[in-house]
């Protein structure tokens, strides 16, 4: 705390079985930050983040939140914390109002505090006007606003989002990252929040861990980690190939200067390359091939380049279908991924 | 954290869980007819000595009589028909031979039939027995069981009689009770330890009150726990400074609640529409169930601790109900059962509830006349929490 971390997380480990999800982790996170876990489904993060919230015992190592132990002092860390998953917490049988009211009065808010808050809250997200309608009639923007809200009745210092966005449509997911750094800004609330979501962390976070197979793998602000890529004399080229076939975009990825290379559609290649020879290389293979190149263009790196170029695969690999979580083996989306180094 | 903050929050939490039993309006007219149909359907398929055979039974007179007479076989005909005449118990009709009665009752069209066989006359005229056939449908042995009481019964009431009458006219200088005396000496009579004579379902509304209650408990529990894991409202209690032990609280107290709401209406049901009275303390009742509920909440954890979603829980619960409703004796008498059975029956503490239960409801009842049963409830539900508590803890911090 004397350093200005709310959160510091060392040797994290969490195994279930023989399969170990969160990998022996140590990060801190500065009070008033915003902090993100980028990675893939299975990759750890929602491990790593019940494991913060108290809701998950580390195998191994530790993890102190406001200057108390997330297993010693369970009770104090959840005072200061409030937790908005994927799997909104509410009851739709119960108004907005009486949600609101039950998860309050489990954290022993006054009654009149409560009441007062809860009015609060609810104006916050243009809510008041559905105080007593039942959750199960809201859409599912309003039901995330809900989730969100219920997540601050007890005014957390630090606020844990789990792939908040997923299952939103643009509109709603833009109001839920307004809302988020408008919390941060206004309230000083530190927020950890994992998603897979390259925009999501892009738009919303001071600093990143890009965490891969239960490890993080590299940790910076969206700025340096983007450098990793233009400072390593390294490119992102855009290839269109009007007659593009799995031969030639093959020989392209087992390019000696090529780092990673993805397909987009069946004329587009996303490909990472260094040295200074790469374009000419690439040319030389697809002119070999008789290939007809109708673009080549040299993009601004994304997060999404970062990752496929420290992981040598793609985030979304798995993560747009993410299937039913279940918190033990067999979540791994090993089946599904490519490696294309 | 106070025991008082443990047990505000599991109020709270039992609060929440009926506000949303009481919103499901589905889920309420359930709670209703569930117990509603498992009393009719129990209670009226299950024949009771109170009710009427309902399929017709076949008289058929063979009697080849004696020196052209067939005056014994159609006295046994006539008298026999005038009882059936004043007591309405069954219908009869007519058949030719036995062969026919067989194909009659093979298609379902007689319940059973009565023969008089060829030597009928002839044996009574040669001072011997005359034989009586009563034919029964095998494929029913409960209704077979019936006739064949009610026939039998009747039978030996008519020759009784008739004994009486051919010794009264040997004999005038005996009046009639006591030629009657010297024919049957014994006379029988049966009485139940309370006044009125109890149905069926004064047998299975205790079991039934005690199996629901019980269960909810069992099954509710891990039901109601395993659902909120699976769409992830548990983790929002998870987060909170609440004790692990006002979860289970609250929630084992809101399926008592619907328990005892069941158990209620099965109560209402039994004495307002099916007659059911109630010999013992209505408070006593009460008692017993929350009883019955206290012993299988140790059980009800367990299983909630083992089951990870709602759908295992739901087949083990379909899984232990069964063999739990059968072998407790809620149905049927466990003294049916063979020797296994009732070892098995012995273990399950649904066993000794329905028993207190029934001796409650049904005997009239008091706590020293219960006594075992309630220090066998009160035991096994200590040892059980005792064997849940640690069980659940671990559950609980994975």
């Amino acid at each position: 705390m004397d350093n200005g971390n709310i959160i510091e997380v060392k040797n994290l480990t969490k195994t279930f079985g023989k399969f170990t999800a969160v990998d022996d982790i140590s990060f801190s996170v500065k009070k008033g930050e915003i902090f993100g876990l980028l990675g893939p489904n299975g990759a750890g993060k929602s491990t790593t983040l019940r494991m913060l919230s108290t809701l998950s015992r580390p195998t191994k190592g530790t993890a102190i939140i406001g200057g108390f132990d997330t297993v010693k002092h369970d009770m104090d860390v959840r005072k200061l914390i409030g937790i908005v998953s994927e799997k909104m917490i509410i009851y739709n049988r119960l108004t907005a109002e009486e949600n609101l009211r039950f998860f309050g009065s489990l954290f022993n808010i006054p009654k009149d505090t409560l009441s007062k808050r809860i009015d609060e809250l609810l104006e916050l997200v243009n809510l008041t006007k559905w105080k007593k309608a039942q959750v199960g009639t809201f859409s599912t923007g309003m039901r995330q606003r809900m989730n969100v809200v219920r997540a601050l009745l007890n005014m957390p210092q630090v606020l844990f989002l789990d792939e908040p966005t997923l299952g939103l449509d643009p509109q709603s997911s833009v109001e839920i990252r307004e809302f988020v750094r408008k919390l941060n800004q206004e309230q000083g609330t530190t927020v950890i929040i994992t998603t897979h979501m390259m925009l999501d962390a892009d738009l919303l976070c001071d600093r990143i861990a890009i965490v891969d197979h239960g490890k993080i793998i590299a940790l910076d602000t969206s700025t340096n980690l983007k450098k990793i890529i233009s400072g390593a004399n390294t490119m992102i080229i855009k290839l269109e190939i009007a007659n593009l076939t799995p031969d030639m975009a093959a020989s392209i990825k087992t390019l000696q200067c090529v780092d990673a290379a993805t397909q987009e559609n069946s004329t587009q290649l996303h490909v990472i390359v260094h040295g200074e020879e790469a374009f000419d290389s690439i040319i030389d293979v697809v002119r070999k091939k008789n290939g007809k190149i109708t673009s080549m263009a040299n993009l601004q790196p994304s997060l999404e380049d970062v990752f496929l170029h420290i992981t040598g695969h793609e985030v979304r690999d798995s993560a747009d279908q993410k299937i039913k979580q279940e918190h033990g083996p067999g979540r791994r989306f090993g089946g599904t991924q490519r490696r294309v180094r | 954290m106070t025991a008082q903050t443990i047990l505000k929050h599991s109020l709270r939490i039992a609060q929440k869980d009926l506000m949303e039993l009481f919103r499901n309006r589905l889920g309420l007219v359930l709670l209703i007819v569930m117990p509603l149909f498992m009393m009719v359907m129990v209670g009226f398929i299950y024949p009771s000595n109170g009710a009427s055979i309902n399929s017709p039974i076949a008289i058929v007179n063979e009697d080849a009589g004696f020196h052209n007479s067939t005056l014994p076989s159609q006295t046994f005909i006539t008298v026999f028909q005038g009882i059936n005449n004043q007591t309405g118990m069954m219908t009869l009709t007519d058949a030719s031979s036995l062969a026919e009665v067989k194909d009659m009752v093979q298609r379902g069209e007689l319940g059973g039939g009565i023969v008089i066989p060829s030597n009928f006359s002839e044996s009574v005229f040669s001072g011997l027995q005359g034989t009586i056939i009563i034919v029964t449908d095998d494929s029913n042995p409960q209704i077979a069981q019936m006739i064949q009481g009610v026939l039998e019964s009747v039978f030996d009431s008519m020759g009784t009689m008739q004994a009486q009458q051919q010794l009264q006219a040997a004999n005038p200088a005996l009046n009639a009770s006591t030629a009657l005396a010297v024919v049957k000496p014994y006379n029988v009579q049966t009485q139940g330890v309370v006044a009125g004579s109890p149905s069926y379902f004064d047998f299975i509304a205790p079991g039934i009150m005690a199996m629901t209650v019980m269960m909810s408990v069992m099954t509710g529990l891990p039901v109601a726990i395993s659902q909120e894991k699976e769409i992830g409202t548990m983790d929002g209690m998870m987060v909170a400074p609440v004790n692990r032990l006002s979860i289970l609280l609250g929630k084992t107290l809101a399926q008592t609640g619907r328990g005892l709401i069941q158990g209620v209406i099965i109560l209402a049901l039994a004495v307002g529409i099916f007659g059911v009275a109630i010999q013992g303390s209505i408070l006593l009742v009460f008692a017993l169930l929350l009883l019955g509920v206290f012993s299988f909440v140790g059980l009800g954890i367990v299983i909630t601790s083992f089951t990870k979603d709602q759908e295992t829980a739901q087949m083990l619960m379909m899984t232990l109900m069964f063999p739990m409703m059968f072998l407790s004796g809620v149905f049927f008498p466990i003294q049916q059962m063979p020797w296994y059975m009732q070892t098995i029956s012995q273990f399950l503490p649904l066993t000794y509830a329905s028993s207190a239960l029934r001796k409650v409801m049904v005997l009239g009842a008091g706590i020293p006349q219960i006594a075992n049963e309630l220090i066998i409830l009160i035991v096994f539900g200590i040892v059980m929490i005792a064997i849940a508590l640690p069980v659940f803890k671990r559950m609980m911090t994975r």
